[in-house]
């Protein structure tokens, strides 16, 4: 039953998968997570400010990426970018962007939704007290954020932070509706070219199988290392 | 800026001859729906059984279950729609497989976006029965067996109507991630809501317009579902019992 399959396009093709595709793929993850990371946690500082105001922006801000589609936003963000852009440098015409800085830039606003909340729930798993206890050293905020609080919330939700990277990971296949060459992008491209839908799409599932699996593995064991024994 | 805005497009004719843009969009919100929904039904039985299973004191059972699971969280969704929609057909008996690829529109990428995201979202599930049912005190299962319950008996008596009450608000999640996954499936054709705004945009220019609308309805089904399951749960609740909020992240 194999036989009719030509599984030799796989040798053909897989350094142009690699390094055009995987790449890409690895660099969009990277940048959406260090960029959500930090905006999400800014989110979360936000969303639980004093200022209500602040709170209630970025509360909005965080349940309206939550409720729609991953797709839909990046369609949004494909036609919006190049607007907002002209807005921000004052030009009257739509600027250029490229599908790079325009998918870089979709995931960390997307991605910071997710990552607001799993900060919000680490900066909460912080006891009042030791809130209370740095006000009362007569540090100010930004001390007791910088300090006290964001770096053990940081520690505690580490698993989670990297458990949802594997989902960015994941989700940055979805680029493929922009026709961009990630790593599935590349697949989908040499299985178009050469008639080998079924070869390449079960490798490019095998390589997101191997990726994510190993990587949900280290996140396991990861999260024994860093758990605080209390 | 110069981006001409047209909100009267929705009652323009669309060039698919079949009435408005604003039909087009009422379409898509159909299929968005029927999608989801078909689903849904699956994902919950497929989801319940493997979850149940890996629970069970059989070790076959529980590989079986955890097997599932991972296969089916560590593949991109989108990956899963090219398996089923190009790759399934090629694997099955001749005479199915070219059943399958000469199905008309929009029964060619309704069926395998279906079974898609009812297997994808299944694990999902079983994810949550599996830890709804392990929250559970152990007193709970030993009481069932000592009562002279079968196995059976226990879970569909005792465990699993504790199990899902508790699960309600993380089903609830999922829910609306399979109405919002479903529009993965425009990449294999389905004209769901997302779909539909993306050729009102690509006919009529009016890109902005066409988004906010499906955006809009997006988020009305989002208020609709946790309104719904909000009364769902005050429905089943039993009281004494408040179950413990479980988040587990993803989309």
């Amino acid at each position: 039953m194999l036989g009719q399959f030509d599984f030799n396009v796989i040798e053909r093709s897989w350094v142009y998968l690699f390094r055009e595709g995987m790449s890409f793929t690895l660099t969009l993850t990277a940048l959406a997570m260090s960029g959500g990371i930090i905006f999400g946690t800014m989110l979360a500082m936000l969303r639980l400010s004093s200022i209500k105001p602040l709170a209630w922006v970025a509360g909005v801000y965080v349940n309206l990426m939550r409720s729609i589609p991953l797709v839909l936003v990046i369609f949004w963000f494909y036609f919006l970018v190049p607007y907002i852009g002209a807005y921000l440098i004052g030009s009257n015409q739509p600027i250029k962007v490229g599908a790079f800085y325009s998918s870089v830039i979709t995931f960390t606003l997307f991605e910071a939704a997710y990552y607001c909340e799993i900060m919000r729930a680490g900066i909460q798993s912080v006891s009042r007290g030791q809130v209370s206890a740095g006000y009362a050293l007569g540090l100010d905020y930004w001390q007791v954020m910088g300090k006290v609080v964001l770096p053990q919330a940081f520690r505690n939700m580490i698993p989670i932070l990297l458990t949802q990277t594997i989902v960015l990971f994941q989700d940055t296949s979805l680029v493929y509706v922009l026709s961009i060459t990630d790593f599935l992008g590349a697949a989908s491209k040499v299985a178009g070219r050469d008639g080998r839908l079924v070869e390449m799409y079960l490798f490019a599932a095998l390589v997101y199988f191997v990726i994510c699996f190993a990587g949900s593995l280290l996140v396991k064991q990861l999260q024994k290392k860093v758990a605080i024994v209390r | 800026m110069n981006y001409h805005w047209n909100w009267r497009i929705f009652f323009e004719a669309s060039p698919d001859g079949r009435g408005t843009y604003l039909d087009t969009l009422i379409n898509g919100l159909g299929y968005t729906l029927v999608t989801a929904l078909s689903a849904w039904v699956m994902a919950l039985l497929i989801g319940s059984i493997i979850g149940v299973m890996r629970t069970t004191p059989n070790k076959w059972a529980v590989r079986f279950g955890n097997a599932y699971v991972e296969l089916f969280r560590n593949i991109p969704l989108l990956v899963q729609m090219f398996l089923w929609f190009f790759v399934l057909p090629e694997f099955l008996p001749k005479a199915m497989g070219t059943a399958m690829k000469q199905m008309t529109p929009p029964w060619g990428s309704l069926v395998p976006a279906v079974l898609c995201l009812g297997f994808f979202t299944a694990a999902r599930v079983a994810e949550q029965v599996r830890a709804g049912i392990q929250s559970l005190p152990r007193g709970q299962n030993m009481a069932g067996t000592a009562l002279g319950l079968t196995v059976p008996q226990t879970y569909r008596y005792v465990l699993l109507p504790m199990a899902f009450r508790i699960i309600l608000p993380p089903l609830t999640s999922e829910f609306m991630n399979i109405i919002k996954n479903s529009s993965v499936a425009l990449t294999i054709g389905l004209v769901e809501l997302t779909a539909a705004a993306r050729s009102i945009q690509e006919f009529s220019f009016q890109v902005f317009e066409a988004f906010a609308a499906a955006t809009i309805v997006y988020i009305v089904i989002n208020v609709v579902v946790v309104l719904g399951m909000r009364f769902l749960e005050k429905r089943v609740q039993i009281p004494g019992f408040v179950g413990p909020s479980m988040n587990t992240g993803g989309h």
